[in-house]
This record gives C-alpha cells, structure tokens and sequence, in this order.
C-alpha cells in the first residue's frame, strides 16, 4: 500500500475514540444506571434533591468565584504593568511570574502550608481563606500569561490617540484598554474558575475537609460507587462545556499553556 | 514619584507572594529544623536523607521514568496526529480536532475517573499493569502535543514538500526529511510541555495507579497527611532540588533564545550591509 500522509493520523485517531470518547461514554451510562444495570435517574435526582450536595455546588461556586476575583485582581496589574513598561528585560521578568507553573505543585503547596502555619498556627482556623490563598497560589501564573499576551498586543497608538483626544489615564483605561482586554480576561478565568471548582487536592493538603465538586468524584471513587462518580462527572463535564461555550475561548488555554515553551 | 514606585513594589509584592514560600523551604532545607521558624545549624541530612532512602528514590525514579515514557508516545502520537489531520479532508480533520479539545478543557478529575471507569471497571485492566497510568497520562499529554505541533504545519511552505516529489522522493522520505525538520521546533515544546504535565499530575495518577507505586504529588500529598519529620524535611529538599533545576532549564532556554536572536539580528545586520 503506498504511504499516505493522511493514514498518519489513524492512530491518533483511534487513540482519541478509545481514550477519549469511549470512557466518556461509559460515564454516560454509569451515571444512568444503577448497579443491577438499569436505568435509573435516581443518581441525578438525588444530586439535585440532596442538601449536601447542593451545599457541595453551592460551596465550590464560593470558592471559585472569590478564588478567580483575586487572581483577577493581582494578575490584572502585573499583566498591565509589564505590557505596557518599556523595560528591555520585560519577557524575563514575565518569566519569573510563570516560571512556578513548572514547579510540582504538591511542594510548593507544601511549602506555603509551612508559611500559613507559621502565620496562622491552627489552619483548620481559616478553611475557606486558606482555600482561596492555595488555590491563588496555584493558578496565578495562569491569570497572567493570558492577561499578558491580550495587553501586549494591544496597539499603544489607541492608547495615545485617546490621551491626546483629552481622556485622562483613568478614562484611557477604562474606556480603551479594559475593554480591549477582554478576551485576555475571558481566557484567564477560564483557565482559573474550572480548576478552582475541582481541584480538591489543594484543599486537602491545607485541612479543609468541606467538599467541593471535585471531592465528591474522590469520595465516590474511594467507595467504589462508579455510578454516584459518573453522574458528578458528568455534570462537571456539562458545566465545563456550557463555560467553554459561552466564553468560546477553545483554543486559548492550549496556546496559553504552550506560549513559553 | 510615588506613581513611579507604585509599580516595580507591587511586582515586587507579588513575586515575593508567589517566590517566599519556596525560597523559605529552601532555606530551611540545609538546617536541621523540623518547621519554619525554628533555626538550628547547617546540616546536609535532608539531601542524604533524599537520595538515600529507596523509597524517596524510587517514588522520584518512577515519576521521572513515568513523565519521559508518557511524554515520548504523546509527542509521538500527537505529532503524526497533528500531521494526518491536516493533509486529511475536512470531516476526518474537524474529528480530530474537537475529540483532541476534550481533554484540554476537562477538569482533570473527570479526566482521570472517566479512564479508570473504561479501563479497570469496564475492561478489567489491573491497575498493577500500569497500563491504565500510562494510557492517562498519555491522554492527558498528547493532546497539548498536537495543539504546539498544528500551527508550525500549517506555517510550513507546502511547496518544499511537492518539490522534493517532483525531485523523486518517496512520500515517506519527503516527510522524514522535509516535512520533520520544519516543525522540530513545535515538536521539541510539544514534548516540553508534555513532560511538565505529567509531572504536574495528581488526578489522573490518583485514579490510574497501581496501589504500591507513587509519583511526587501523589507521594507529597499523602505524605503532608502525617509522615514522619525525616520524611516532611527530606520533601523540603526535594522541593529545593526541584526549583534549581527549574531555574537552570529556564536560564539555559532563555540563554538560547537569546544567542539566537543575536545570531539572527548579526545575521539581518550583515545581509543589509552587502
């Protein structure tokens, strides 16, 4: 058979359908049916139905959301302040606010847990402020790069046209570059507010033992009930689509992953 | 003035929030205190400890071997993937395309329990085969693989590639020899960023690995569930290590990209002399 460039990416695809789209539709079925195999919509109905796991959604948006403000808020002006400093060694400085992105992040939790004990003594005193500080601490860099990239691109003749059309610094801002950074904003929460709602390692590590939406696919998994797990999966994997939707930035988090590389 | 303060400080804030922590542990690393704050003299014990006890060694040897192995089929299958699927038609393209986002933009959470659910509940694969390990994180890998790969074919000049038909290569030879060496680049971060994944992982391990075998974050999050001294304070140097080498790799590429850029303006310089 001749070679084709085209059969080289059979394997590939072969690889997604077994990988990626079969055990996605496995948790199709997991999630409506019950151990006997029938269906059942008793595992949907019983998230929606259940106080603890309302609590459960109800306490993961908290985190996420005060979670992706802060990050916001710190990442905003150091993405803005680099992008629009005439610093030569800006893409070095860019550098050292990612460069934690590539350290484990199980030990730089670890050592922020060291700090915040010194800091605070008991940590189970503050769960939900020490949830939102490791989960601050872990995502940042991914707030920044977006933020950055968005910022830089933007044409600083905009900038200057409306300083010299009368706008003050505050109205340049607001009126020019804020808007225009959108995207760049879109992106970064994206990257921030998914991972805030499952990512339950980070709150393990600093003793806090409420749920959220991840830890529930953990304890469903520890307890070996696939068909309680497949249904949370699920209904993460519906709300990841729905964000990804509305926010239409698909692309965004590969190349925002990849950029320094 | 104080506008001008105003921003360097609150950089400075903010890598200090983000830098404290570790360059703290480090510290604490070469001294023979079991928390921050307690200072003790200089001891070397955490890096004996490391690199001398089995356990330590192995759980870093597996996390290495796992993140190489996993790195290497990604790029492999992420780079013929990527290849395939431009030169294929449409529909086979856009299969692709949007299969390879699902992973990107999944929590890994549900990444990790929708593997585990196909290959140990469904099929029965022992997790002791680290078959299922292995296929995660290639899954978890593979995908960003694909996402560095695609934009260099799509800059590549397809005419090169026609002209070494026409000059008698093989497809196959062409493609080694033409189509390769113009998207190295894309492959070399794909592999890159592979690697880091995988190092990065929890989930996906947590759900896929062999019950005796542990890579860094799964061993560092059990372990702050209460190990004992020797084991927190050898992690402290663990993270050190870790963070050099970081540093080293980032210098070493930053360096790189620096000569290039010299070599390329040198370059421009001289072509516009003549």
């Amino acid at each position: 058979m001749a070679f084709s460039r085209k059969s080289l990416g059979i394997p590939y695809a072969v690889f997604l359908v077994v990988f990626v789209a079969a055990p996605l539709l496995f948790l199709f079925y997991y999630a409506f049916t019950d151990g006997q195999g029938q269906f059942t919509m008793q595992n949907l109905l019983h998230f929606f139905t259940d106080p603890n796991t309302l609590g459960t959604l109800y306490y993961s948006f908290s985190i996420a959301i005060v979670t992706t403000v802060v990050c916001l808020l710190l990442a905003y002006p150091v993405a803005y302040i680099l992008a629009t400093s005439r610093l030569r060694q800006r893409s070095v400085i860019l550098m050292l606010f990612v460069m934690p992105m590539w350290i484990n992040f199980s030990l730089r939790i670890t050592a922020l847990k060291e700090i915040l004990n010194v800091l605070e003594g008991n940590l189970a005193m503050y769960p939900f402020l020490n949830a939102v500080i490791g989960m601050t601490y872990d995502f940042l860099p991914f707030m920044i790069l977006p933020l950055y990239t968005t910022i830089s691109r933007l044409d600083g003749a905009l900038r200057e046209a409306a300083m010299d059309l009368g706008a003050n610094d505050v109205q340049t801002f607001l009126r020019v570059t804020l808007p225009l950074s959108v995207p760049g904003i879109i992106s970064g929460v994206s990257m921030v507010f998914l991972p805030a709602m499952t990512n339950y390692v980070v709150l393990d590590m600093l003793y806090n033992s409420t749920y959220i939406m991840g830890s529930l696919i953990g304890s469903y998994f520890a307890a070996y009930n696939w068909h309680g797990g497949s249904m949370i999966s699920l209904i993460l994997l519906a709300m990841i689509c729905l964000f990804t939707l509305l926010s239409g930035s698909v692309e965004e988090e590969g190349s925002a992953r990849g950029a320094l590389l | 003035m104080a506008r001008k303060l105003i921003r360097p400080l609150f950089l400075f804030l903010i890598l200090m929030f983000l830098y404290l922590p570790i360059l703290l542990l480090a510290f604490y690393s070469f001294t023979s205190s079991t928390h921050i704050g307690a200072i003790r003299g200089f001891s070397m014990q955490n890096y004996v400890t490391l690199f001398t006890t089995p356990e330590l060694t192995g759980m870093i040897a597996g996390t290495i071997t796992l993140a190489l192995g996993a790195a290497l089929l990604a790029t492999l299958l992420g780079t013929m993937g990527a290849i395939g699927a431009f030169y294929s038609r449409q529909r086979a393209s856009s299969f692709i395309t949007t299969l390879n986002q699902v992973p990107v933009i999944n929590a890994d959470v549900v990444t990790g329990f929708s593997i585990c659910i196909l290959l140990v509940v469904v099929l029965h694969i022992s997790k002791d085969s680290y078959i299922p390990l292995v296929a995660g994180h290639v899954t978890l890998c593979a995908p960003f693989v694909f996402l560095s790969v695609m934009p260099r074919i799509k800059q590549m000049d397809s005419s090169i590639y026609e002209a070494a038909l026409d000059l008698g290569a093989t497809p196959f030879t062409a493609l080694m020899e033409v189509v390769i060496p113009q998207i190295v680049p894309g492959i070399i971060s794909g592999f890159a960023l592979a690697i880091t994944l995988s190092l990065d992982d929890y989930f996906i391990a947590m759900y896929t690995k062999p019950a005796t075998f542990d890579t860094i974050s799964t061993y560092v999050v059990n372990a702050t569930k209460g190990a004992q001294t020797t084991i927190k304070t050898a992690l402290w140097a663990l993270s050190t290590v870790i963070f050099l080498i970081v540093v080293l790799v980032v210098l070493a590429s930053n360096l790189r990209a620096m000569r290039l850029e010299a070599a390329d303006t040198g370059r421009r310089a001289a072509a516009e002399n003549r």
